[in-house]
């Protein structure tokens, strides 16, 4: 019976790790890797910074608010999006930096 | 006989100022870098910015008739006003320095909280301020309007002579992209020329860029010496003061941020910084080694200043030699 459990909830997890996939948008030459990216409810995406300076990312959409802080090269962060919605992505720093984020 | 010896000689020195500093592939980096292309323009540049500049400098475009965009951009004065904090309608104080309008061309961002996206949004800011020109849009272009001598400008600018607010800000914003400095003595010796800057300037380019010395261009990128970005650069109390680009973007670290500024001729445009509280370039120097992470909010971007004596010459000699 405990056998039986433990399989059920290893498969659980490794399902659940199946579905949520995890993007990478870089921030280089001032300015997110890519402008636009749509991704899966439960989907995170990992901010590396690739230039020799500070970087910020952050949120104030409806769907997802959130402040990364602001963080060297070399540096990466992630943030996971729990919504469904449209979410923009910017860095406080360089605000004409801006990453639009459709959450399906 | 002496000379045909000491002609080569000379040359070879000429240019080995340089080469001694940086190797050839790291100076054709920097000129890559650093030299900046020429601003993006309407087609109709000529005709836009002839009336823009009318515009600019028409005192009649304010509430009292006292007032032009001129009135604090003035030419003299490396377009801005020599002032510690601007002066408004009636000599009022306001509570920024006036920012120089040089090099705007190329801003992704405008005014010190960076309350603008484009030059032909920030235009009419200052028309519609209460304390600087005292108008509304329908003022504005009633006062246009007025004057028989807009009417040419308008047909020859826009095709026909219609005023409105929209073609208004569209010709003071071609007018400020005119406004360019792009043949500084730095500028000259990126495009080539040996001897435009000396050894001591040169020395004080290779300390403006060096991370580990005065780091200025971890903000002051190239080509146009600011990275349209904003950050707290530890004046004193002004958090408490003046929130700065945080009334815009209210997350922490942008509380009392303001926009870096271009470089190009700034000898001509003291004071410095957003609240004017620096006289010179040295003081402005001299507070980057004083302020540290300890300050309230301090940017993380701006690194520890350690420079003696001598190397803020040279860095004040490399300043100067944006002019």
């Amino acid at each position: 019976m405990k056998f039986f459990i433990t399989a059920i909830l290893a498969l659980l997890s490794m399902s659940t790790s199946v579905m949520a996939a995890e993007h990478v948008i870089g921030q280089k030459n001032k300015a997110f890797t890519k402008k636009s990216i749509t991704i899966k409810k439960g989907d995170s995406i990992k901010f590396p910074n690739q230039d020799p300076f500070f970087h910020n990312v952050y949120s104030m959409s409806e769907s997802k608010s959130f402040d990364l802080g602001s963080y060297a090269k070399g540096v990466s962060k992630s943030v996971k999006f729990d919504k469904q919605g449209e979410v923009i992505v910017q860095c406080a720093i360089h605000p004409f930096m801006k990453l639009k984020v459709k959450v399906e | 006989m002496r000379l045909w010896i000491f002609l080569p000689l000379l040359a070879i020195c000429v240019e080995s100022a340089a080469e001694a500093l940086f190797s050839k592939d790291e100076i054709r980096e920097l000129r890559k870098q650093w030299l900046l292309p020429a601003p993006t323009l309407h087609p109709r540049h000529k005709q836009l910015s002839k009336l823009g500049k009318k515009l600019f400098f028409d005192t009649d475009l304010s509430i009292d008739k006292s007032t032009s965009c001129a009135s604090c951009h003035i030419p003299e004065l490396g377009w801005s006003d020599g002032k510690s904090t601007a002066q408004g309608l009636d000599g009022a104080p306001l509570k920024r320095a006036t920012p120089s309008i040089i090099n705007t061309a190329y801003s992704k961002v405008l005014m010190w909280d960076g309350r603008a996206d484009s030059l032909e949004q920030q235009a009419l800011m200052p028309f519609f301020d209460p304390l600087e020109m005292g108008l509304n849009e329908k003022l504005l272009v009633a006062k246009v309007a007025s004057n028989q001598e807009y009417s040419a400008l308008f047909a020859q600018a826009f095709g026909d002579s219609a005023i409105d607010s929209a073609r208004i800000s569209s010709a003071l914003a071609e007018f400020q992209r005119s406004i360019t400095a792009s043949n500084t003595r730095f500028d000259r010796w990126l495009k080539g020329d040996e001897s435009a800057l000396n050894n001591e300037e040169l020395l004080g380019f290779k300390l403006f860029i060096d991370p580990q010395k005065a780091a200025c261009a971890v903000c002051h990128h190239p080509p146009n010496f600011t990275d349209d970005g904003f950050h707290n650069i530890g004046l004193s109390n002004q958090h408490l003061e003046d929130p700065g680009r945080y009334r815009f973007t209210p997350i922490s670290l942008m509380k009392s941020a303001f926009k870096t500024p271009s470089l190009r001729l700034a000898t001509r445009t003291a004071p410095y910084f957003h609240d004017g509280s620096a006289k010179t370039l040295l003081e402005v120097v001299e507070h980057y080694q004083k302020v540290g992470a300890k300050e309230h909010n301090f940017s993380p971007s701006l690194l520890p200043v350690n420079l003696n004596k001598e190397e803020k010459e040279k860095l004040l000699a490399f300043l100067n030699s944006l002019e």
